[in-house]
């Protein structure tokens, strides 16, 4: 039984080692480790054996949530969850900016572009400094957001280059954003996939309010919005088996795999051809 | 009402009458210069269960297997009044948080694990007096179930139920039947209360190991 322990023959003045059994050991059942601890000598009474358990498991979860957190998958979630906030930070502060400047300067605009306008601006006044510093705030905040979406593209391809290829970096890390990382995604039927970013609907859909939902965020993909309304579900089902698979890959094997494209666009362009049949139909 | 565990009083902070533990401050809750802190009920379904007069066995002092630990709100306040305390938690962004609180207290241990497999843990967790379950997982009896294990023959299982989490369609009160129904294949059930007005769709269970 001892033998399952963590502190097995474990020297005590280890803690590395000591860490790593408490994150990668296992036991068919527990059993009463600090009386055991102190039979065969770990350690000299209750209260070591439990000083020692803390520093142990405190080192083993420090390391465990670096390697967890640190994974690139979940620096891309990150990112892309950033991206979004500059984004829509600097649109509400861009509206709050053209309302400012429009009662200040004579052109008047809207968006982030009037606030880049304004930002070139030498103010006179103390009032115009102010609005003027703010139509900075929002150039900068798009132009961060524009610097993650650039980290986003290039890392992307590196973490799952399947899905990249596929689905687009920054659809494919909106993916993982929305799955919760690779692992996840990698794990969900492609059912889940297409349906991504569509909860709200989705779960208005489970109560009885609504028709299923034909797709989430993959309608920004091409093969979907570039396909007519009719076919679109069809469309989106395909796309989501492909880019389950690509997931899949890219969490298990890790190789490129190109044909997943080609056959993807051989799909696609089938669904897309009942459009011309209808057409055909109409005209006969 | 059934009495608090020794470690726990209704105390006036900031003004306002209501559950507290002696400790270090976890989450910036309001202290007093005693250094107790509130216990919220609304932010904890164990602080929720014992606010309502739910009888939940404890007395204070015992040893306690927390599953759902998140980032140690409740098991902050747990490990105030509780002996060793194991905080099992799965999500590696609360584990950041709950480590700065096991940082604070001597006889918390924070452990990065899923409480659906009990083995990747039981070389390291002793048997308890105790265990609080509140995983927001799909087949929460069953993680009951699977950590029935480290529960001494008299220990008692304090577990927050989450209809939402079994199903988000169904009536609550259907889910909870069917997961009460489920645990009672390894527990006595002792009480049953729903959390309201503090949580919504929750319910809080006791029950002993049969």
């Amino acid at each position: 039984m001892t033998a399952d322990a963590w502190f097995a023959d474990l020297d005590p003045a280890d803690p590395e080692t000591a860490a790593n059994r408490i994150r990668e050991g296992s036991a068919d059942s527990p059993a009463d480790w600090s009386a055991l601890a102190v039979e065969t000598g770990f350690a000299t009474d209750e209260d070591d054996y439990y000083d020692r358990l803390r520093e142990a498991t405190l080192e083993g979860g420090q390391a465990a949530v670096e390697e967890r957190e640190g994974a690139v998958d979940q620096q891309l979630v990150h990112a892309v969850r950033a991206m979004d906030d500059c984004r829509r930070q600097a649109n509400e502060l861009a509206e709050r900016v053209a309302e400012w400047g429009g009662s200040r300067f004579e052109e008047a605009g809207t968006g982030v572009e009037y606030a880049r306008e304004l930002s070139e601006r030498n103010p006179e006044t103390l009032g115009d400094r102010r609005a003027v510093s703010l139509a900075r705030r929002v150039v900068a905040l798009d132009e961060e957001a524009d610097a993650l979406g650039e980290f986003i593209e290039a890392t992307t391809p590196e973490v799952a280059p399947n899905l990249a290829a596929l689905a687009g970096p920054v659809l494919a890390a909106r993916l993982l954003s929305l799955a919760g990382g690779l692992e996840s995604l990698a794990k969900k039927p492609s059912g889940t996939v297409q349906v991504l970013g569509a909860e709200d609907a989705l779960f208005a859909h489970l109560r009885g309010d609504a028709p299923s939902p034909k797709h989430g965020i993959i309608y920004t993909h091409d093969a979907v919005r570039g396909t007519r309304p009719e076919d679109r579900g069809s469309a989106a089902r395909a796309l989501a088996g492909k880019l389950a698979i690509a997931a899949r890959i890219d969490h298990y094997s890790g190789d490129r795999r190109p044909e997943l494209e080609a056959e993807l666009d051989d799909r696609i362009a089938t669904i897309q051809a009942r459009a011309d049949d209808a057409e055909a139909d109409d005209d006969e | 009402m059934s009495e608090l565990p020794v470690g726990v009083e209704r105390r006036d902070i900031g003004g306002e009458t209501g559950l507290a533990t002696q400790g270090p401050p976890a989450y910036g809750e309001p202290t007093d210069e005693e250094g107790w802190r509130r216990w919220n009920p609304r932010r904890s379904k164990l602080g929720a269960m014992l606010a309502s007069g739910m009888d939940t066995g404890l007395a204070g002092g015992e040893t306690v297997l927390y599953l759902g630990a998140a980032a140690g709100t409740t098991v902050s306040h747990v490990a105030d009044f509780s002996g060793p305390t194991y905080a099992v938690e799965f999500a590696p962004r609360p584990v950041r948080d709950l480590l700065d609180v096991a940082e604070e207290r001597d006889r918390l241990f924070p452990l990065l694990k899923d409480a659906r497999n009990p083995e990747t843990y039981a070389h390291v967790v002793e048997p308890v007096d105790a265990i609080v379950q509140d995983v927001a997982t799909r087949g929460q009896a069953e993680v009951a179930l699977a950590n029935r294990e480290f529960l001494r023959d008299d220990g008692r299982l304090l577990m927050a139920v989450k209809a939402r989490s079994e199903d988000v369609t169904a009536d609550p009160e259907a889910v909870f039947d069917d997961v009460v129904g489920t645990l009672s294949e390894g527990y006595e059930i002792l009480e049953r209360e729903r959390l309201e007005p503090y949580h919504t769709d929750h319910l809080g269970v006791v029950a002993r190991p049969r």
